[in-house]
């Protein structure tokens, strides 16, 4: 693979437009990030294939693209239009809370934020607006912008997303729920931006979900950053169904405080190229993360999943399962990194990432990384690549099952663990009928010949 | 309903199944016995339809139609089921999902309306207590962590589930302590019928004192070398597999029972 360093010209001219619009608005620290930002991104350039961390991930293909800002345009994007989209709407009324987000900017019409609750949901740009102590506190000190060229570029357009937060001792009741529709009828590129707040003793469940309208090509460049107060519970999750023409790039930042819980679930079915990290920094004694995820792909998409797992502090433990199904000509990448700092004894990691591959067209590079520099841990990692088992669906037809239907079903049970440690029913729901559906689909032709 | 005529098969180079005749009414039921590597599970499969024989002479019939040209989910639809010697374990997807699954494609094959997990669980409920079994494994996944009984249950509430018209069990017996042997004759027994046919292959006699059958085969080195009544069962037990391939008849490709 030639590794091409592209000057990105196309962003730094969107970012001087932006400059102008947002001066007028003035809000200098933040000023100074976004003018921090933008400089490391020049001097970054996109990754190349040189890169380790890219080595598998040639985005070349998004730095070409003269992708157009995003615009907030209404134009009557309707309710109706919204609810076509796979229970983006009707499934998540059991959410307390609906943000919806237009092409990376805040839709007010779309939106119902519940103000029932003590919870502060809404856009990130008011929230900035607001330019409150806690927005101040933690926008843009997690995720790493001096060093990620995505996370830089991501920080330097920071204008719009979505702010949540969880004062402390509060448990919500119900899911709290962010659409980010691209309408995919042009080449627009979108920084949504979200932040999220758990205070101390609080409890939440957050989705993030990446929808599209159309089939078109478009760039989503998302970073959210989450901060778990002390003894917090929270639960995240990231749907990522873009376009299959689409771009997704995304990082998940988190800190966790002392004996906090964390969980995020990451799911990636869609996009051209799709690559999200999780990073999960292990900040208080006794906290404890658990990452799940499920990719999938086929034709000629590309995956690919980085997770690091920080053991900053003693007695913290980390659980990560990475599932993978990969059809026709796709690829996919996993490299999770589990980090044990010479202070994070009682250390507890244990790491899995299984993949099935349906066609014998699709790669997968799976690359597990243990750095252990404290003596008393239990770390454990494995990686496992199969194909569907020739028995199983020859059980499955024996009972009267179509090939297409067999292939669909042990797919969706190869998938159900990541599945089953989902809370919240709508999501699970929703994926489980993705994976039967297409699956059957995709396979149409086995059964003719 | 079952007519298997001068069947040879093959798995690679070696041939397995060397001539087999075998002609099997509706209402009947017939013990195909043997030693190990006689050919009995060679047998049962390719009625099913598993990928990896090669049938290089002869064939089968089954209800008119040529049976081998059928893809396993057809035979099933149509009505064949096997009962698994060793049945799969399927991570993942509940007893309950597999099996409304295999019934519901077998209902709409045969033009009914597909069931919803409400009338599928009545319909399997009494099913299980008639087996003994218990509820919960049905929000288990498929056989996964089954006992050897438990799953060989599984296997024969599929069967009384999917009500098939030619039931092959392939030594459902085998492994199974005498109670749980009781229990699955029993469930056996209650789908012997005028409209059904049950072939039983088993290498032991003890099932068939459970289940009588109409007419028992022996399976020797790929062909049915000797077939008779129950009372040849009993005969074998006493004298062995042994005294079967000495006296053999070396001569027909097999024998045809009517």
């Amino acid at each position: 693979m030639i590794a091409v360093k592209e000057t990105p010209d196309v962003f730094l001219s969107h970012f001087a437009r932006l400059e102008e619009k947002l001066e007028r608005e003035g809000n200098a620290w933040l000023h100074k990030v976004r003018t921090d930002a933008i400089g490391r991104f020049a001097e970054l350039g996109f990754p190349t294939t040189r890169l380790e961390e890219w080595k598998y991930t040639n985005v070349a293909p998004i730095s070409r693209i003269p992708f157009q800002a995003a615009e907030f345009r209404w134009d009557g994007l309707a309710e109706e239009r919204l609810a076509e989209l796979p229970l983006a709407h009707s499934a998540f009324s059991e959410c307390c809370s609906r943000i919806v987000f237009i092409n990376g900017h805040y839709s007010p019409q779309l939106s119902s934020p519940d103000l029932t609750e003590r919870v502060v949901v809404g856009s990130l740009a008011s929230a900035i607006k607001q330019n409150t102590r806690t927005v101040k506190e933690h926008l843009a000190r997690y995720a790493d912008y001096q060093h990620q060229a995505f996370v830089a570029l991501n920080t330097a357009f920071l204008e719009d997303g979505a702010f949540v937060e969880i004062p402390r001792g509060v448990r919500t009741s119900a899911p709290i729920y962010i659409l980010y529709v691209t309408t995919a009828d042009e080449p627009i590129a979108s920084h949504p931006r979200a932040l999220i707040i758990a205070g101390a003793e609080s409890q939440a469940s957050i989705i993030e979900d990446y929808l599209a309208l159309g089939e078109g090509s478009y760039f989503t460049n998302a970073v959210t950053e989450i901060v778990a107060g002390e003894n917090s519970v929270v639960e995240h999750y990231k749907l990522q169904a873009e376009s299959e023409a689409a771009f997704h790039v995304s990082t998940v930042q988190v800190s966790q405080a002392r004996s906090s819980s964390f969980t995020s679930h990451s799911i990636s079915f869609g996009g051209a190229l799709a690559r999200t990290d999780v990073n999960v920094a292990l900040n208080g004694d006794g906290a404890e993360c658990s990452l799940n995820g499920l990719y999938r792909a086929a034709n000629a998409q590309h995956v690919d999943n980085h997770t690091v797992i920080d053991h900053i502090k003693p007695h913290c433990s980390s659980r990560e399962l990475y599932k993978g199904i990969l059809d026709g000509q796709s690829s996919a990448v996993f490299n999770g990194s589990i980090i044990v700092r010479k202070d994070a004894q009682k250390t507890d990691a244990r790491q899995s990432n299984k993949n099935l591959l349906l066609s014998e067209g699709a790669t997968i590079n799976s690359k597990p990384q243990l750095e252990i520099n404290a003596d008393d841990v239990k770390c454990a990692h494995g990686t496992s690549i199969g194909h569907l088992d020739e028995d199983s669906v020859y059980y499955l037809r024996s009972r009267g099952i179509g090939l297409n239907e067999a292939r669909a079903v042990l797919t969706y049970g190869f998938a159900n663990d990541v599945l089953n440690r989902m809370k919240v029913d709508a999501v699970r729901v929703r994926l489980e009928c993705a994976l039967l559906a297409r699956l059957s689909d995709g396979h149409a032709q086995v059964e003719e010949s | 309903m079952l007519e298997v005529k001068n069947l040879h098969a093959s798995v690679d180079t070696n041939e397995i199944l060397r001539g087999v005749n075998l002609t099997v009414n509706a209402g009947e039921v017939h013990a195909i016995m043997g030693p190990n590597g006689s050919g009995k599970s060679t047998l049962a499969h390719i009625l099913a339809g598993r990928e990896g024989y090669r049938v290089t002479q002869g064939e089968v019939i089954y209800q008119g139609k040529d049976l081998l040209a059928m893809l396993p989910e057809l035979r099933a639809r149509e009505g064949v089921f096997l009962a698994f010697q060793y049945p799969v374990e399927i991570a993942g997807v509940s007893n309950m999902y597999f099996l409304r699954a295999a019934l519901n494609a077998i209902r709409k094959h045969r033009g009914l309306d597909e069931l919803d997990a409400m009338d599928f669980l009545k319909a399997v409920r009494e099913k299980m207590k008639l087996l003994e079994m218990d509820e919960t494994l049905m929000n288990r996944p498929v056989n996964e962590g089954f006992s050897g009984g438990e799953k060989k249950r599984n296997e024969i509430l599929q069967m009384a589930v999917l009500e098939p018209k030619l039931a092959i069990l392939d030594e459902t017996d085998s492994g199974l302590d005498i109670d749980a042997l009781r229990t699955v004759a029993d469930g056996i027994n209650r789908l012997r019928g005028p409209e059904r046919a049950i072939i039983l292959v088993t290498h032991y006699q003890r099932l068939l004192s459970y289940v009588v059958p109409d007419f028992v085969h022996v399976l020797s080195d790929g062909r049915i070398v000797r077939s008779g009544g129950k009372d040849l069962a009993f005969e074998l037990e006493e004298k062995g597999y042994a005294w079967i391939e000495e006296s053999a008849e070396p001569v027909k490709s097999g024998v045809s029972v009517r």
